[in-house]
């Protein structure tokens, strides 16, 4: 298979040769929510800069806001005030650019493998049917599962499914992830050989990413960047950078000491806000 | 292969063993006019597939039954989406649907009388009362129970609109339309038949089985009776094996077991 990225030749190759990314820029984002006509504020003043390739993980406990701010990134959702940038470009709709991936799989029951690969290619112009098998069957190789391509979905075991997902939203070669707690519902076994597996396909692939999570560890694995979340009204209240090197493995007891520094923080503040977890 | 071959032949021998039965039931009830022997009613099926009398009658039957079941297609899964979609229709239509799949829809045989004439339109009308509000139901519920989460991955794709209607909601729904297909099969099955009795016996010449059930009792022929209620079991088993059985084994094979 990796020599079908070398030997290949026009449409496939230059598809597959090209790993865009993009910055991501939220300024001022608020988002409020009405209920019982009673207002919520999920997120307030949100301001952050994402580089391009940046590899950023959203730590927080439920209610923090957290998977709002993918939703807006996603476009699936727009923000009461304030404005998300991609490239410089506001984002107002979901675009193929950026790819959400969910924690349930959210894969279609009635597409084998292939054809959920396929979904989100046959929508990308400039590539003929061929082309998009071609470049479909290249991301099942790249996660793992090539003995799979005709499977049903039912067939497979959860952390497969997730890996479906992942070429699923890697296909039609976004330039920014959008990940929602995409290992939550995995054992911990499956959920280490993803979270190697997504380093390397990250480094290969070169997007931007951004992975929600409570798992602090999760994410102190997996992050260039960790920002901490906490609720009530919905804020960014750390930023850390995480420089242990690539690719780092769950259970390194450095990666450890880092997360107990953010853990101790994410106490800190939720103590300091009377929020009892 | 083993297993089959043994499974049918046990089914088999179930079957001698319940005609047995009635061959005993012949003998001790003693009367022809009430009870026929089975050989008698295999003779009286012989005969009519011989003359080519069953032939016609099944044909005839199918014919309105495949035409009302078609209409009821064309209008139910449009409706049903229709309604899944727009509240009004829901609370209307919806509940009208609701209301109607309850009612026997041979019911409907004494109106479609009264607008369509005793003549086939009446009887396939019939058919279409029968099949399409279990259609529409089933529709409308498979519709809205989707997982909202295949729209919405489906959006970040890039699918809307019609697109997303094509390639999601409607394959999404798919197996609860299938259910209703089968339902409306079954009641639209169930009213033709009645319909044929009601309709066909003062006039038309169309033949059908529901009209063949009527010779049977003009006649006095408790074996015709008895060897057209047998046909009409048979098509249904067949039509259960032929039309819904494939469907139903394609679902379970890419959906797994959920699907119902």
């Amino acid at each position: 298979m990796q020599s079908l990225l070398n030997s290949s030749h026009g449409k496939v190759a230059a598809e597959l040769r090209s790993v865009p990314s993009s910055k991501l820029v939220i300024d001022k984002v608020s988002k409020t929510f009405t209920r019982n006509g009673k207002e919520f504020t999920v997120l307030d003043d949100i301001n952050l800069h994402i580089e391009e390739g940046e590899f950023v993980c959203l730590v927080g406990p439920s209610g923090c806001g957290k998977s709002t701010l993918l939703n807006l990134i996603a476009g699936l959702d727009s923000p009461t005030s304030g404005t998300i940038y991609t490239n410089g470009n506001p984002v107002y709709a979901p675009g193929r650019d950026r790819m959400m991936m969910f924690q349930e799989h959210a894969l279609f029951p009635w597409l084998d493998v292939l054809g959920n690969v396929m979904f989100g290619l046959k929508l990308k112009p400039n590539l003929n049917d061929a082309e998009r098998r071609e470049v479909a069957k290249y991301y099942i190789y790249l996660v793992g599962l090539e003995r799979f391509t005709h499977s049903a979905i039912h067939e497979l075991s959860g952390g497969m499914r997730q890996r479906v997902a992942l070429a699923r939203s890697l296909a039609p070669n976004p330039n920014v992830l959008l990940m929602d707690e995409p290992f939550g519902a995995l054992d911990a076994l499956t959920r280490e050989n993803l979270y190697r597996d997504l380093q390397k396909i990250w480094q290969q692939r070169k997007k931007t990413i951004v992975f929600v999570t409570h798992n602090i560890r999760e994410a102190v694995c997996l992050g260039d960047r960790v920002l901490l979340f906490s609720p009530n009204p919905g804020k960014i209240r750390e930023d850390f950078k995480i420089d242990l090197p690539r690719l780092r493995d769950i259970n390194n007891p450095n990666l450890s000491e880092v997360s107990s520094v953010i853990t101790a923080a994410l106490k800190q503040h939720l103590d300091a806000k009377g929020v009892a977890e | 292969m083993k297993k089959t071959l043994i499974r049918i032949l046990l089914s088999a021998l179930g079957f001698c063993a319940i005609i047995a039965l009635w061959q005993l039931a012949f003998h001790l009830v003693d009367n022809r006019t009430k009870l026929p022997s089975p050989f008698s009613v295999f003779e009286y099926i012989k005969e009519s597939i011989l003359s080519g009398v069953l032939l016609s009658a099944i044909k005839g039957t199918l014919m309105r039954m495949f035409s009302g079941y078609a209409m009821g297609l064309l209008f139910g899964i449009p409706l049903g989406v229709l309604c899944a979609r727009i509240r009004i229709f829901r609370d209307t239509l919806g509940m009208l649907a609701l209301g109607l799949q309850a009612l026997p829809s041979v019911c409907w045989a004494i109106p479609a009388i009264l607008w369509f004439g005793t003549n086939n339109s009446a009887m396939i009308f019939v058919v279409l009362m029968g099949s399409v509000w279990s259609l529409l139901l089933s529709t409308q519920h498979g519709v809205m129970n989707i997982s909202p989460i295949y729209i919405r991955a489906a959006r970040t794709m890039g699918s809307k609109g019609l697109h997303t209607w094509i390639y999601v909601i409607m394959p999404a729904a798919f197996p609860s339309i299938v259910g209703g297909m089968k339902q409306g099969w079954a009641f639209a099955w169930r009213s033709l038949m009645a319909a044929e009795i009601v309709v066909a016996l003062p006039v038309s010449k169309a033949n059908g089985l529901g009209l063949q059930l009527n010779y049977g009792n003009d006649n006095n022929d408790i074996a015709q009776v008895i060897g057209i209620m047998i046909v009409i079991v048979a098509i249904g088993l067949l039509v259960d094996k032929i039309l819904f059985s494939p469907w139903e084994k394609m679902l379970r094979k890419r959906w797994g077991l959920d699907a119902k």
